[in-house]
Order: structure tokens, then sequence, then C-alpha cells
């Protein structure tokens, strides 16, 4: 630090000298032409088509939007676009030449520059050693430190952020200075397209100004955006262009930003691409007792003053979005958080906050909404992923009973038509929808009486989800209560007895679901600002 | 339980070096895959490949197989003399089992807690405040059985203080185990004094030399411990969490497995596997000291992860990690035959422990990278 601190002192002295073409946009971008062109891009996972033939189109100096529920494939396009993986088929074109980034550094070399939603800066570099991280300029092998903070204070003046000093160790900026300096890092490559992936999730609410600003000035100079985020009012004032995705189809395209009415998006990102086929309601309504009761639960920043009942043999459905809260409300339920405040009791008795074990006791069962990361053990036969739950109940001393635990798996297997059914097969190898069969049987054992579903179809082919919708109805007939979360509208109001929507943590509608439409729920969804008051 | 259902594999392709994964494909596809109707389910991939993990450890173990009958070979080429004289073999192999005794007990517990997700850097240390703990003058007053009790209790109570900090106390089990292993030896030096602590109890002396049909105690112990350890992981309701715990934390915990108190368990099953060895390690020195059973933890590591053990957790079996000590244990033998010093015999030893990590990341990608290509041609 020391060497340089005369060189720093002259260059702080002096106010920020005339533009300098750090970040102007190159003279061969016309704005308004085409920098970027996705044709029928695939990308594949093992178990999973995660990209499905996506289309992109990205003009000079537009915000383009993109939209889309958790899973529909936003993450993976952006790795895509920025190296980390490689298309399977179909075309990126960059600057309408063909192209595909072996790796991230190329696209960057390239001109494609990726902030991701945690930042990825190193906590203990200074802001002008993380702005030029990877390429910082050098004489001889040894870095031109006093250069490298004058050309960040450049940048950052550029941003509007001249007041963050280049030499300060990112660790000790705010969320909304780190944002700025991963702005910066962009800039020092000369980037001509960055992507931002919920940039104002990490945002406080006045923050969010700013960066739209710092927005706005690239866009000016010719530099392409993406933008992603769930929040309707921010891509309804940055965004110019917007593009759907959903399980990893483009369902719309290049829709304008600000004119787009809120239900066309949401529906075709949440709407029906696949017909619904949902059982037929019970005629008779059954007698009901209360099973779970849910009074004013809370957890800061996640939802509030929740109040909600399920009777045995009910069916009710959450309606919400992402970030509504729903399915942190599903786990605070189920004991995997612990409430702040309020209670949750199972036909009667209060269940123990925070506890997962005395939840399952007490009848409670849970399909989470990550399967693969929150609900499986991938590499373990069907078998074993079924009886998780409740293996320990049929051992003796201790000693596991592996005949009885395959007899009841196989059981669950039938009554769920698993395909293949062959208990001891790794889980691994088994399709998205009979994964799901897997952790949804899995509370089929023992004596669950209410079962928690966050998502249960999500990246389940349309078979699979009839038939899922059957073993709910079924479960629902015989007197299991079940509480259903699901983001797709349709599939609450068809399969649902009552619904709940939640809108930024808080029940604001709660009906039958014969009197409510998809219109009505989607209204309710989306109705007001989504800036205000959205948790931060 | 791998071992019972999946003897189907043609055990022909297992020591081979060639790629598993392309062999199975063709293997007639087992017995139980009958009623499977593989053609039916989206993702179901060529018959060969429903053997999935389980299999894999089993070709794993009959490589780990190869690799011993290898170096007897290497044996018997470079001391015919002894390797290829049959009165001479049962001795030594009852000596590579002796010298494998100690550190095998220990990597039965290491097995556990590697495959439950976590790692144990301290149990040379327990070791040795077990061992010095157990033969203080005062101890020694009450007999054998007051030091085997003392011995267990102590390493049992140091892992259960690890797994405490670990588990309740949030701690990064690398950090909890490494401050244990130091802070464990320097107990143990301070209650020794830094001096070697003769036991004067022939009871325990005897267990070093007693030899019942021909084979030493120790390896009775060693067996007993390997086969207590094979039931409890592979039969038991605890070896079950074991693997759920060390394969997907949040998914045991969502279907109410007690994930805290299962970890402490686990560093608690590693200390009294550790106060076990300690007993052991006594008798044959007739003594203990603070330096006592140096460098365990990497011996004990390296041979579980030679046996196959994943160090992220959720896979690994007792077999394999008793393979492993057996292997450095036969190397041992082989370098002190041949008149090969130490070092050399650190640095093979180094060479083997980075061979089996790449053979073990080779195969695992060489089957996930096959299942992809698989979904992309049914696919299309």
């Amino acid at each position: 630090m020391t060497e340089n601190s005369g060189e720093q002192t002259s260059t702080t002295a002096g106010e920020p000298t005339e533009p300098q073409p750090l970040l102007a946009a190159p003279a061969d971008t016309v704005p308004g032409e085409v920098v970027l062109r996705l044709t029928d891009v695939v990308k594949t996972f093992p178990g999973v088509r995660a990209l499905d033939g996506v289309q992109l189109e990205v003009r000079a100096g537009e915000v383009h939007c993109l939209l889309g529920q958790n899973g529909a494939g936003k993450s993976t396009l952006i790795k895509v676009l920025s190296g980390a993986h490689q298309p399977d088929s179909g075309q990126v074109e960059w600057l309408g030449e063909p192209t595909t980034f072996a790796n991230p550094q190329a696209a960057m070399k390239a001109g494609i520059a990726t902030i991701y939603q945690e930042l990825d800066l190193v906590d203990d570099l200074s802001v002008a050693e993380n702005a030029f991280l990877g390429h910082e300029p050098r004489t001889l092998g040894f870095v031109r430190r006093g250069y490298m903070a004058r050309r960040t204070r450049e940048i950052l003046g550029r941003l509007g952020h001249a007041e963050i000093p280049p030499r300060r160790m990112v660790r000790s900026l705010p969320a909304a200075g780190k944002q700025v300096v991963s702005m910066a890092r962009a800039l020092s490559h000369d980037a001509r397209l960055i992507i931002m992936d919920e940039p104002s999730a990490v945002l406080a609410h006045d923050e969010v100004g700013n960066l739209f600003r710092i927005i706005r000035e690239l866009t000016a100079q010719g530099i392409a955006v993406i933008y992603i985020s769930h929040r309707m009012e921010e891509i309804r004032e940055i965004g110019d262009r917007v593009t759907v995705l959903k399980d990893g189809r483009t369902t719309a395209a290049d829709l304008p930003a600000r004119t787009t009415p809120t239900r066309d998006l949401v529906s075709r990102m949440t709407g029906r691409t696949i017909e619904y086929v949902f059982p037929d309601r019970p005629t008779a309504e059954p007698e009901h007792s209360e099973l779970l009761r849910v009074r004013e639960l809370s957890r800061e920043g996640e939802f509030a003053d929740v109040s909600l009942t399920v009777h045995s043999g009910e069916i009710v459905g959450i309606a919400g979005l992402v970030g509504s809260g729903r399915s942190e409300l599903l786990e605070t339920i189920f004991g995997a958080r612990r409430a702040e405040a309020g209670t949750v009791s199972m036909a009667g008795r209060t269940l123990r906050p925070g506890s997962v074990g005395a939840a399952v006791r007490a009848g409670l069962g849970m399909a989470p909404e990550e399967r693969k990361s929150q609900a499986l053990l991938l590499g373990e036969p069907i078998y074993r992923n079924v009886t998780l739950a409740t293996f320990s109940r049929w051992a003796r001393l201790g000693f596991t009973n592996a005949g009885r635990e395959r007899s009841e798996a196989e059981a669950v297997a039938d009554r769920l038509d698993l395909r293949p059914r062959d208990v001891r097969r790794p889980v691994r190898t088994l399709s998205g929808g009979n994964q799901q069969k897997v952790v949804v049987g899995r509370w089929l054992l023992g004596d669950t009486k209410l079962l928690l579903l966050d998502e249960p179809t999500r990246g389940v082919d349309v078979g699979a989800r009839a038939e899922l919708y059957q073993v709910i109805r079924a479960l629902a007939a015989q007197g299991v209560g079940v509480l259903l979360v699901s983001s797709e509208v349709p599939e609450v109001l068809g399969l649902a007895d009552r619904v709940l929507v939640m809108r930024e943590g808080r029940v604001v509608r709660e009906a039958p679901a014969g009197e409510l439409d998809e219109d009505t729920v989607l209204d309710l969804v989306m109705a007001g600002s989504l800036m205000e008051g959205a948790p931060a | 339980m791998s071992e019972r259902t999946e003897t189907a594999v043609p055990a022909g392709t297992a020591p081979s070096e060639g790629l598993p994964a392309q062999s199975s494909p063709v293997s007639p596809a087992p017995a139980g895959a009958g009623h499977g109707d593989p053609g039916v389910g989206k993702t179901s991939g060529p018959g060969g490949l429903w053997s999935g993990d389980a299999a894999e450890s089993i070709r794993r173990n009959l490589g780990l197989v190869g690799v011993l009958v290898a170096l007897i070979v290497i044996g018997v080429i470079t001391r015919p003399d002894l390797y290829g004289n049959m009165n001479w073999v049962g001795d030594n192999i009852m000596s590579i089992l002796t010298l494998a005794s100690v550190v095998g007990v220990v990597t039965v517990g290491m097995t556990f807690v590697i495959i439950g997700g976590g790692i144990d850097l301290s149990v040379g240390a327990i070791v040795a405040i077990a061992g010095v703990w157990s033969t203080t003058v005062a101890t020694q007053k009450f007999g054998a059985a007051g030091m085997i009790f003392t011995a267990v209790v102590v390493a049992t109570c140091v892992g259960l203080i690890n797994g405490l900090l670990i588990s309740y106390g949030r701690l990064v089990p690398f950090i909890a185990t490494l401050a244990m292993l130091v802070a464990a030896r320097g107990l143990a030096a301070e209650i020794s004094d830094k001096q070697t602590q003769v036991s004067g109890n022939e009871t325990i002396n005897s267990i070093a030399s007693n030899r019942i049909l021909g084979i030493p105690l120790l390896v009775y112990i060693l067996a007993a411990v390997v086969a207590a350890g094979w039931v409890l992981l592979n039969r038991t309701t605890f070896g079950r969490r074991t693997v759920a715990v060390g394969g997907n934390p949040e998914a045991a915990r969502l279907a109410g497995i007690n994930v805290k108190r299962h970890t402490l368990l686990l560093y608690a099953l590693s200390g009294l596997c550790c106060g076990i060895a300690a007993v052991m390690l006594t008798a044959q020195a007739n003594s203990a000291q603070a330096a006592m059973a140096n460098l365990y933890e990497l011996d004990a590591i390296a041979a579980a992860i030679i046996g196959g053990t994943l160090l992220s957790g959720g896979r690994g079996t007792i077999i394999g990690s008793l393979l492993g000590v057996i292997i450095f244990a036969t190397i041992t033998n082989l370098f002190a035959i041949n008149g090969l010093s130490t070092e050399a015999q650190n640095m093979v030893k180094g060479g083997i422990i980075v061979a089996a990590v790449l053979v073990q990341q080779f195969r695992f990608k060489s089957v996930t990278q096959l299942f992809a290509r698989n979904r992309l041609t049914s696919k299309s």
C-alpha cells in the first residue's frame, strides 16, 4: 500500500479527468442492433432437461427482462451465456457470429459480464483488486496498483459512485456498494452485455433507484442488459422488452415491458402449457374434523400473521408467487424453521416449534420444494428413500428390517404406479415425476395425517402430474388433510377445496375454490406494487 | 447389504483397469431387474446401470483385493525365499494383520464419521490421552478391568466433546477435531509429565502376546470390531441414519431424523474405537506415552479413502476400509522384508492414496457421463 501512497494522493487531488473511452460503446455497436441471439438452445443434465428450446434476442442499449419461476431455466441460461455451461444443441449468436464460450473467461473476453445474485466478490481484496480480478494491469508480472486504482476510480465515477475508495476492502462495503463493485468489474472488461441476476434482491428500497440510474447510464452507452427479477414493478420501470421462460422453454419473447398486462406475463410464466387433468371432487362433503390449526404465525421478512386451518380429508391450496412466503410458511409449520411468533397445533395439541421430529410424530409429512437437495438420497435405492422417515418404526432393537421395508416400499410403488417398479434401483435413475412419487410415497407409510406439499408437480411430466393429482385426491378421500403450495394457479384451483392467496408474506384472500377463478387469483397474487413492502 | 444383492455382477470385470461403466451395460441384467420393465420408465438406462452404487462398492472392493494380490506377487518376486515359503507365510499374514489391528480399529470409527459427512483429525490424540490416562499409577491400582474401563470411557468422552462442539456448537469438523488433536496431546503430556508410563499389569500386556488357535488376540479384536462395525452400518437404524445424514443432511432432517444428535453419536463412536485401540497399543508397547499413535489420523483417513469412502459423505464400506488398512500394512511389511527405508515406503503410500482417489473420480465421472449420454439418446 505505502509504496503507492504518493501516486494516490496525486490522483485524488485532481478531479476525475475527462471521460476516457473506458466503457464507451464500441463504435461498431449501433443502438438497437441485435447483439445476442439464441435459437433453440437445449441443455440437459442427468435426469432433467434444464433448457428445452430457448429463444432469446437482445439488442444493444436495451434492458431485456427475463421472467420465469424458480426452475424455469433462468439460472442455466445465465450459465450458458456466461460460459459456465455449454449448450447441447441450438445456436448462440454473439455480435452476428455463431459462438460457444468454452469457459467463463472466454465469455468475459467476448464482452459478456454476469453479476450474480450472491455477489462473487472476494471479501478480503480491495475494491480495485476485485474490479480487475483475473486481468490486473501488469508490468513484468508486477501489478500496476496505482494505475489499477486510478482506472477503478474512473469506472466508479462513471457509475456515479466516485465516493467509494478503490483501496477499501470489499468486506467493509454494504450490499449496494458490493453490487457497484460487481458492475465495475463488468465495465473493466469493456462488457457489451451485462447479465444481472436479481440485482434488487440484496438491495434496500431506496438503493434500487440508484441501481436503475446506473442501468440507464449503461444502456445509454449502448450496453445491453439482461435483467432478471421477480418484481413486476421493476420490470415495468426499467425494462424495454420481456422474454418469459417456463420449464426450460421460451413461452413468450420480446413483449413490450411497459404495456404488456401483468396477467399476461404471469400466465405465461405459470399458466397452462399442458392439459390439466384433475380428478373429480367427491360429491358428498364428508364430516370434517379440524386437524391443523396455525395461529398468527410470523417470521421476520418471510411471512406475518398467517392463520389457517386444515380439516381431515380436506385439500387446502396456497396460491402465491415466489417470494410470497409460501414455502417458508410450509417449512415453519413442519418445524424446519422456527416460528418467531404464533403457534402450530395438530388435533388440538400445540407442536414444539422448530422440531421436525415432533411434527413427524404428530402425523405431519412434507414433500419439500427442492426434491434433490431437500428430500432424496440420490445414490440410495428407492426403497430406502421411501422408508427414510419410517425405517426406525419397523426396526427391532435397532436392527432394520430390510424385508419389511422392501415390501412396504413395493406396496407404495404399486399404489403410485412407480416406474420402474424395482425398488432396489438407485433413485437417481428415476425421472422427475417418479422421484416426486418417491417423496410423496414416503408419507404414505406410517400414520401421516397431514401432508404438506410444496410445488408437488414442478418438473413433472404431464402423465405423472395426472397420477400425482389422483394420489393426492385419494389420500384426502382417506381422511388425510393436505396443504398444497403451487405457483400454478390452475393447479391450486383444480385440486384444492379451499384456497388461500398469499402475497408478500400475508394471506390476502381465503375462499372455497369454487368461488374463485384464475383471473381473480392472478389479480390478487399480483395486485399492488410489488416493490412496496416486498421482503427485503 | 450390497454384498448380498449384487452378486450377479460378473466378478471378472471388477479388478480390471477398464471402464466399469462401459462393461456394465453389456453384462446381463441381474435377475432382480426382471419385473422392472426397463422399457417403461423414461429415464431407465440400460439394465447394467441400475446396479448402481451398491455394485460399484463391490467392484471397488474386488479391485482392492486385486491390489493386495499384486502386492503379494511383488513379495513373491522380490523375496521368493520368504513369500514363497509356505511355513513362513502363515506367520507373515499374522504379523501383517497384527500390524493392521490397531489402526484398523481406529479406521472403523473414522469410516462412520466420514460416511456421516464429517472428519475426525483427533483420533491419534484420543488414543494417546486414553492410553496415558489408563496407565497412571492411580488407574493401574484398579487392575486390568479398571484400565480398560478408563481408556474406553475417557476416549468416548473426548469423542463426545468433539461431537458437541460440531453438532451443537456448529464448529466445522476439521477445526473442532484439529483443536482437539492439539489439546488432547497436550493433556496427555501433562498427565504423563512427558514420561513413558510402563504398564505393570500382566493381563493388559498379555493382550498383545496371547494367541488363540495360533492367531493373535489383537487380530480377534480387530475382527470383532470390524464385524460389529459392518453390522452397525448395514443392519441397524444407526447405520441407516449415518448414510442419510452424510448423504443429504437436509433430506434427513426433513424426514424427522435428529441430525445433530446423530452427528454427536458418530464422534462418540469414533472416540470409543480409539479407546479400544488405546488398550491394544498399550498392550503392544507395555507402556503408554503422550506421543503414542502419532499420525494415526492420517493412516485412518487414508485407509478409509482408499477403501472407497466418499470424503463428502454418504457412501462407504467397512470392508473397503479394512482392505485399505491391510494394504497399507502389507506395503510396510514388503518394505521391511526387502530392507527398504520407511522414507521410500511413505512415498509409495502417498502415491497409492493419490492413485486411489484418481480412480474413484474417474469411475464416478464415467458413470454419470454415460448416464447423461443415455438420457440424450433416449430422448431424441
